[in-house]
C-alpha cells in the first residue's frame, strides 16, 4: 500500500475497492446515488452495491432516440449521460416550501425544514459537475440564496467518472466542459480494462477525498496506468458526437432574433418541455398554493416550470410568449447567450440531453450552426 | 371557506358514461369531508334525493346530444351561480362525437330497430358551445384529485391548480423515461393537457390524450413524430380522433392525415 494519498496525485483502485467505497459512504451516512437501470434507460436513482450499477451496458443516442445495448466488456461505467440529471436531487421536482394554519390574528406560516439530506453522487460527469457548478452560480451566489439548495449541496459527496467514450448526441469539447473532470470533485475515476484487468485510476479533489482514498485498498498509479486513463479520455475526446462554435454565440444569437430559422424550429417544436426538463442547468419553477377544504390549512409548493409552457409569462395583462417561435428562441438564446449578461457564464455544458429528449430531434447545435451560416449581417450585405 | 350556510352542490348528467360523476363517489374518504363542507342537492350516481335549486355550484357531466339537452342545459345554467363541466363530454363533446364525421342518420338506421322513435342531433358538443362554463375541467374520466381540487378552489374561493402544460412536464416531474425517446412508442404526451399525472407512460405505454389538447398544442408536428415512430396514417387519424376527437385541434390533427 502506497503512503498517505494526496489531492491531484493518481491512484489505482479495484473493483472490490469500489464496491467499498459505496459501502464506505453509506455507513458513514451518506444516501448514495448513482447510475442504474430502469424501464430501458440508465437513470440516477440509490445505489447499495456495485451489482446495481449497469455493468456491461451501454447507449446509442440520436436526436430523438435513446437505446441501451450490451458491451462486449463488463464496463460499470461504459455509456454516457441519461435522461436524469443531477439536479433532482438538489433542486427537487416538486418541493414543499411553507405550512400556513389559520389562526385568531389571521395566519401563521411554518417554513417547511427537513432533516439536511446526505447525498453522496457516483458517477458524475464532467459536463455534469460543471452543470452544478452553473446551478451553485444561481442558487447559492447573489442575494437570494435558496435554502432547500443550499442544505443539500453544502452535504453533497461527488466521486466524479471522467467518460471513456462519447454519444453521439455530445459536444462537451465544445463548451470546454470536459471529458475530463478537472475541479468541484472530491474523487474523481477513470475506468480502464486492459484485456484481463478491470481498476479504476482514481484522483482525489479534497480532502474528503483523500480521507475516503484512505480507507479503501489503494495503489500509487504508475505511469502505464496513468497512460491508460489518459487514452480513455482523450477516446472519449475524439469520438463527440457534435460541436458548437460558441465564438461570439452572445452577440450572434442577440443580434438574430428575427433571423428566418427560428421559423423553421418553430414549426418543429412541441412545446412540451423535455428539453427545459432533462437540462441539467435549467432552473425555472412556479409556486402552487394549495388549501385543504376547510381554508385553515394552506401549503405552498415548489416545482420545476419551463419557459416552453404559456403560462409561464403570463401577467396581469396576459401571456407574452404565444408562439412557438418566441418560446424556442427564448430559451436557446439564454441557454447560449444572454446567460452570459446574467450569470457570467454559458447555460450550456454540452451534454446533449436536449437533443435526444426531444421527441422530435431538434439540435441546438445545429440550430445554432444555422443562423452562424447566415447571420442578419451578412443578409443586409446581400 | 364559505361562512354560515353550506353551499349546495348539484351533480347533472348529460350524455356520458357516468365515470366523471364515479370519479366523485370513488374520493372516498375525502368525499365525507367534501360532503360536510356541502350540501349535495342533487347527484344522480350517488342518491335519488333532490333539492330545488338554485345552486352555488353545478358540476355538469356529458355533452349535448338531443333537442332537448340543448334546452335542459339553459334550464340549469339559470339556477346554477357556478357551473363547472367535468370531463371529455362535457368539455368536448367525448367520444360520441365520433358521429360529427359521419352520418348520424346512417347509425340510427343500422343501430335501433325503430329509427322513427329517436330524437338526437347531428353534432356531439361540449357544454361551453352552448352556455356559458366557468370552469373546465379535463379528462377522460376526469382525476378525482383534480375533481376534488376544483371543488376546493371553489370553497375557498380561489383559482384552482390544473396546469394546461404539457404530459411530458409531468413525466419529467415523476423522473419517468420518455417511451418515445427510450422504447420507440408512439404518445401523445407533448400535445396532450395535463392532468392524470402521466399514468400511461408510468406503465411504459403511450398517452391516449384522454386530457385533451394542452395549451397550445403543436399537432403537425406531432403527426410528423408519429409517423416517425412508425405509426400508420390511418392509426394517425384515430390517435386524433378519440375521447377529444371534436377540439378544434384534433380534428385538424385527423383531417390532415385522412387526405393522401
Amino acid at each position: 500500500m502506497a503512503s498517505s494519498p494526496r489531492i491531484g496525485a493518481k491512484y489505482t483502485l479495484d473493483r472490490e475497492a469500489l464496491q467499498n467505497l459505496i459501502v464506505e459512504l453509506t455507513d458513514s451516512g451518506y444516501q448514495v446515488m448513482g447510475p442504474t437501470m430502469r424501464d430501458g434507460a440508465i437513470i440516477y436513482d440509490a445505489v447499495r452495491s456495485i451489482a446495481d450499477l449497469p455493468e456491461g451496458w451501454t447507449d446509442d443516442q440520436e436526436g430523438g432516440t435513446y437505446r441501451l445495448e450490451k458491451r462486449l466488456d463488463n464496463a460499470l461505467f461504459g455509456y454516457n449521460v441519461g435522461p436524469h440529471s443531477w439536479k433532482k436531487f438538489l433542486f427537487p421536482p416538486r418541493q414543499k416550501l411553507w405550512t400556513a394554519k389559520r389562526s385568531d390574528q389571521g395566519f401563521e406560516i411554518h417554513p417547511e425544514e427537513e432533516e439536511p439530506l446526505r447525498y453522496a453522487f457516483l458517477g458524475v460527469r464532467s459536463c455534469e459537475l460543471h452543470a452544478i457548478a452553473i446551478q451553485d452560480k444561481v442558487f447559492m451566489e447573489d442575494a437570494y440564496v435558496d435554502p432547500v439548495y443550499k442544505a443539500r449541496r453544502e452535504n453533497l459527496l461527488i466521486v466524479a467518472v471522467n467518460c471513456g467514450q462519447a454519444a453521439n448526441t455530445c459536444f462537451c469539447v465544445s463548451m470546454n466542459t470536459g471529458p475530463e473532470a478537472k475541479a468541484g470533485f472530491d474523487l474523481a475515476l477513470t475506468e480502464v480494462i486492459d484485456n484481463d484487468r478491470h481498476y479504476f485510476v482514481a484522483e482525489a479533489g479534497s480532502e474528503r477525498g483523500t480521507g475516503l482514498l484512505e480507507k479503501l485498498s489503494f495503489e500509487s498509479a504508475d505511469s502505464q496506468e496513468e497512460a491508460a486513463a489518459n487514452a480513455a479520455v482523450n477516446r472519449a475526446a475524439e469520438q463527440m458526437g457534435r460541436t458548437l462554435n460558441t465564438q461570439g454565440i452572445r452577440a450572434l444569437l442577440q443580434d438574430n432574433p428575427d433571423h428566418p430559422r427560428w421559423d423553421d424550429v418553430a414549426k418543429r417544436c412541441l412545446s412540451c418541455a423535455n428539453c427545459t426538463m432533462a437540462c441539467p442547468t435549467c432552473f425555472c419553477s412556479t409556486v402552487e398554493d394549495v388549501t385543504d377544504l376547510s381554508g385553515d390549512h394552506a401549503e405552498r409548493w415548489r416545482s420545476w416550470d419551463s419557459c416552453f409552457n404559456l403560462d409561464f409569462t403570463y401577467m396581469g395583462g396576459g401571456h407574452t410568449r404565444h408562439s412557438f417561435k418566441s418560446r424556442y428562441r427564448q430559451w436557446m438564446t439564454h441557454k447560449l447567450s444572454t446567460w452570459h449578461d446574467q450569470f457570467d457564464t454559458s447555460g450550456c455544458v454540452g451534454c446533449g440531453r436536449c437533443i435526444t429528449w426531444c421527441p422530435e430531434g431538434i439540435d441546438i447545435t445545429e440550430e445554432a450552426a444555422a443562423i452562424r451560416k447566415t447571420p442578419k449581417s451578412q443578409e443586409k450585405k446581400k | 371557506m364559505v361562512q354560515g350556510k353550506k353551499p349546495k352542490l348539484a351533480v347533472w348528467k348529460f350524455a356520458s358514461c357516468d365515470g366523471c360523476q364515479l370519479s366523485l363517489l370513488d374520493c372516498e374518504d375525502e368525499l365525507l369531508a367534501v360532503a360536510d363542507s356541502i350540501d349535495i342537492a342533487s347527484f344522480p350516481e350517488a342518491t335519488r334525493a333532490f333539492k330545488k335549486g338554485p345552486y352555488d355550484l353545478s358540476l355538469v357531466e356529458g355533452s349535448i346530444t338531443t333537442p332537448e339537452d340543448a334546452e335542459r342545459i339553459h334550464q340549469i345554467r339559470r339556477q346554477s351561480k357556478f357551473l363547472i363541466t367535468i370531463g371529455a363530454c362535457a368539455t368536448s363533446g367525448g367520444i360520441q362525437a365520433l358521429r360529427n364525421f359521419k352520418d348520424v342518420k346512417e347509425f340510427i338506421s343500422i343501430v335501433y330497430a325503430h329509427p322513427g322513435y329517436i330524437q338526437t342531433l347531428k353534432h356531439s358538443t361540449a357544454i361551453a358551445d352552448h352556455i356559458r362554463v366557468d370552469f373546465e375541467l379535463r379528462g377522460c374520466p376526469v382525476d378525482k384529485m383534480q375533481l376534488l381540487e376544483v371543488i376546493n378552489a371553489f370553497l375557498n374561493g380561489r383559482k384552482p391548480n390544473t396546469p394546461a402544460h404539457s404530459v411530458c412536464i409531468e413525466c419529467k416531474l415523476r423522473g419517468n423515461v420518455c417511451v418515445m425517446v427510450a422504447h420507440g412508442t408512439p404518445c401523445m404526451g407533448p400535445v396532450t393537457h395535463a392532468g392524470c399525472n402521466a399514468i400511461c407512460p408510468s406503465y411504459n405505454r403511450g398517452c391516449y390524450a384522454c386530457f385533451g389538447p394542452k395549451e397550445t398544442p403543436n399537432i403537425p408536428s406531432m403527426g410528423n413524430v408519429l409517423e416517425d415512430k412508425g405509426m400508420e396514417r390511418e392509426n394517425i387519424v384515430r390517435a386524433f380522433r378519440s375521447f377529444n376527437a371534436n377540439t378544434k385541434a384534433f380534428q385538424k390533427g385527423a383531417r390532415d392525415y385522412e387526405k393522401d
